[in-house]
């Protein structure tokens, strides 16, 4: 590879290679956001569970935050890309409808993604639930603040104070998980990658333009959650 | 619905990956630890140059997917004629050791910055107090920084080598039948998702079981003549 | 009326509306009794002040007047509307129906010993926040109102600034600002001189004083004896959690009978 011919490859004229791969960015953000989110939910649940859930509940939130931390997120990714494509198929086939149907890359990324990253929502939560003072939250039901009222005025902003810096970690592991989401053949920043590859025969110049392009997201990435916590840490002690 | 002896045929076919799975958690940890300390005292170090060689290493590696690190030395170094003529090939073009290669500068990666943590601990009164009896600096490290950072570090380390078993799951993606890639097989073949799911989760589970279990005993013996308590850094985790 | 409170010779007394009613008011956490069947009704007006040693019941009778802690049994009355509750899970009697306690907390205000202002908002946001989202009062009026009452306990100049920026003085009057913007018809206040610095102690017993002089009720849980003696009307000494003394501060802490009240004073 010379200096001259990356640049050839890169460029955003009609031959170049420059906007599949950013665009196949976008979708890595996308499916990585997408995943995110499903997994602070998931892990809203977790956390509640696990701090005021009754027996079961909690010790199925238990067994689903251990048994995510200790499987590889691949095989997640498989379960669902080909548990989906099977359930898709066999509905088709209850329709009268033939062949094999692949259920798409997009969705079942999404759910793999959520259902691995919620165990460690569930982690980031509790922790920060248990960062909050009991005085702050029993004042606000001394107002005669409603549950509803308490969750979203004063609950919730302190949790987001103190689980920030966790959704941080969580958001890095998420957007690398999403590089595995391409053996469903979802066209994000890896699989097209492979495909420049595959097509220019120069396999180092595609990988090192991801690898580049993986590295700006998480630099961007890290600003806005920097950001953000210096938002939601307004009123704590050195900050102003 | 879910077929016990296809469990059975499953586990005995899965069980097939686990010598392979080992070896590249094993080797890759092993020589992951020559690169933690080695990025790890750079950081420290007082060359700048030495500072910012490490601190771009650790940049890269945490801001990128292994996925694509993988891809860059399995696929990419082919792209080069001076290392496909080099005696590197040899090694370069198996699969095997692709990857190892790249779990390992992943492993050194992250496990510098939980050494640098154990390092960062030791209290420099006894460092002091070292010097002031006439220990070189080698014997310094030999005798008291080591042994009491590697204290420090070790339950962190711990879990970061049981994250690297997780992450030798990528293997499959290049070829390699280890326990995912006897499970891709088995679900390519059977579509029998579900159970080989449950069958390759089960054992990685046993796997991180045993490797958590064997840590906690060697903390144990390293502990015997302190009463310190050990407590567990948070590391941010890889995607695997 | 109860006979404890028409025993207390007092104008205030006969005149008055009960404001808080507590009825034969028991507490147990697990095996331990904490309150042993509590009745007393505070008036209108009255400044009641709650002594007693370490471990005695004084917070959780302050608790369980507005059920941040659940009462095992008896019962309590806010304006002569009384709390409906029913058995919950751990035997303790909890709200039936939470829509009205949280109605009734509106009227019943709450100075912490720790403060436990809401760290997330500056100190004006703190005093609007009840009235705006738990009365549902225009934002403007309440932001005005709130800087009356912060000028009135001395800190409008801190109104933008946030509570960890505060002395722990300064942060127990926002906190008192905090509960006047709701109008309340009584004042709960657990040791709210306890938390602070000596040199501090004085400007938060002097809005009290203020507050008192208004002609509020208030009933607050103090070791400070000077503020028992010289401002309020009412005097009740908690031992182990029963009423051992009850009247004015005059015949209380001059002729008290008890042995234990006695030892209690001499410290
Ligand atoms: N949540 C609780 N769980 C168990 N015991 C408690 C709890 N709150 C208070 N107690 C006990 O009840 C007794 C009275 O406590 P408290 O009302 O705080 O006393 P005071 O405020 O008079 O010092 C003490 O023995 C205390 O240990
Ligand atoms: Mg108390």
């Amino acid at each position: 590879m010379t200096g001259a011919s990356f640049f050839d490859l890169m460029n955003f004229g009609p031959n170049g290679w420059g906007w599949a791969l950013i665009t196949a960015a976008g979708v890595t953000v996308m499916v990585a956001l997408a995943g995110f989110s499903l997994g602070a939910v998931i892990g809203t649940f977790g956390a509640w569970a696990k701090i005021s859930g009754r027996g079961p509940i909690r010790v199925a939130a238990e067994v689903y935050t251990t048994v995510l931390r200790g499987i590889p997120d691949l095989l997640v990714i498989f379960l669902f890309y080909f548990g989906g494509s099977l359930a898709l198929t066999a509905v088709y086939k209850f329709f009268g409808g033939e062949g094999f149907v692949s259920f798409p890359g997009f969705t079942a990324g999404a759910l793999a993604i959520g259902f691995t990253s919620g165990a460690q929502h569930t982690e980031v939560f509790r922790g920060a639930y248990g960062a909050i003072s009991q005085g702050e939250i029993e004042a606000a039901k001394a107002t005669g603040m409603s549950r509803m009222l308490l969750f979203r005025r004063i609950i919730m902003p302190l949790l987001l104070r103190y689980a920030l810096p966790g959704l941080g970690n969580v958001w890095q592991v998420v957007l690398k998980e999403s590089a595995l989401v391409s053996v469903t053949g979802l066209v994000e920043l890896v699989r097209q990658a492979q495909l420049g590859a595959g097509s220019t025969r120069e396999p180092f110049s595609f990988f090192l333009a991801a690898a580049i392009l993986f590295l700006v997201i998480t630099f961007v990435s890290n600003r806005v959650f920097r950001f953000s916590e210096a938002y939601f840490s307004r009123g704590v002690r050195g900050t102003r | 619905m879910i077929d016990f002896a296809f469990m059975y045929e499953a586990l005995i076919r899965l069980v097939g990956g686990v010598p392979l799975t080992l070896q590249l958690s094993l080797i890759a940890s092993a020589f992951g630890v020559i690169f933690a300390v080695t990025a790890a005292l750079m950081q420290l170090s007082d060359s700048r140059v030495l500072r910012a060689i490490a601190d771009a290493y650790v940049f890269v590696i945490r801001g990128t997917p292994l996925l694509v690190q993988i891809f860059l030395i399995y696929y990419g170094m082919g792209q080069f004629d001076f290392i496909r003529h080099s005696f590197l090939w040899a090694l370069l073009r198996e699969p095997y050791w692709c990857a190892i290669f790249a779990l390992m500068f992943n492993t050194g990666a992250y496990g510098s910055q939980i050494v640098r943590g154990g390092l960062l601990s030791v209290p420099k009164g006894q460092i002091e107090a070292a010097r002031s009896c006439g220990m070189p600096t080698v014997m310094i490290y030999r005798r008291i920084i080591l042994p009491l950072a590697i204290r420090q570090a070790l339950p962190a380390y711990g879990n970061e080598i049981i994250l690297l078993t997780k992450a030798t799951s990528l293997a499959s993606i290049i070829t390699m039948m280890e326990i995912t890639g006897v499970a891709a097989k088995m679900i390519a073949e059977t579509y029998r998702v579900v159970e080989v799911f449950l069958v390759a989760g089960g054992l990685y589970l046993l796997i991180n079981f045993v490797l958590s279990r064997g840590v906690a005993m060697l903390e144990r013996r390293l502990m015997r003549h302190t009463r310190t308590d050990s407590s567990t850094r948070s590391v941010q985790r890889r995607a695997a | 009326m109860s006979a404890s409170v028409s025993a207390i010779p007092m104008d205030i007394a006969e005149t008055s509306a009960p404001a808080v009613q507590i009825g034969d008011l028991h507490k147990n956490f697990g095996g331990l009794e904490v309150l042993k069947g509590l009745t007393f009704d505070v008036v209108e007006g009255q400044v009641v002040s709650i002594l007693g040693s370490s471990g005695s019941g004084k917070s959780t009778l302050l608790r369980c007047i507005n059920f941040l802690e659940a009462p095992s049994s008896g019962t309590i009355t806010i304006g002569g509307e009384t709390v409906r509750t029913k058995v919950g899970k751990t035997g303790d009697l909890v709200p039936a129906d939470i829509g009205q306690l949280n109605r009734l907390r509106t009227s019943v205000g709450m100075v912490f010993q720790n403060f436990n202002l809401w760290s997330h908002k500056t100190v004006l946001e703190n005093v609007m926040e009840g009235p705006v989202f738990v009365q549902g009062r225009p934002e403007a009026e309440c932001r005005e109102e709130a800087g009356e009452f912060l000028a009135k306990v001395g800190i409008y100049d801190k109104c933008d600034a946030y509570p960890a920026h505060l002395s722990g003085g300064q942060q127990q009057r926002a906190a008192i600002a905090r509960v006047l913007a709701m109008h309340p018809a009584v004042m709960l206040f657990d040791e709210p001189t306890s938390a602070l610095d000596p040199e501090l102690v004085g400007e938060v017993l002097k809005v009290m004083r203020a507050l008192a002089d208004e002609g509020r009720t208030m009933l607050v849980v103090t070791h400070e004896m000077g503020f028992a003696r010289e401002v309020s009307n009412r005097v009740i000494f908690l031992e182990k959690g029963t009423i051992e003394e009850d009247g004015s501060p005059e015949d209380v802490f001059g002729a008290s009978k008890s042995e234990r009240f006695r030892k209690f004073i001499a410290g």
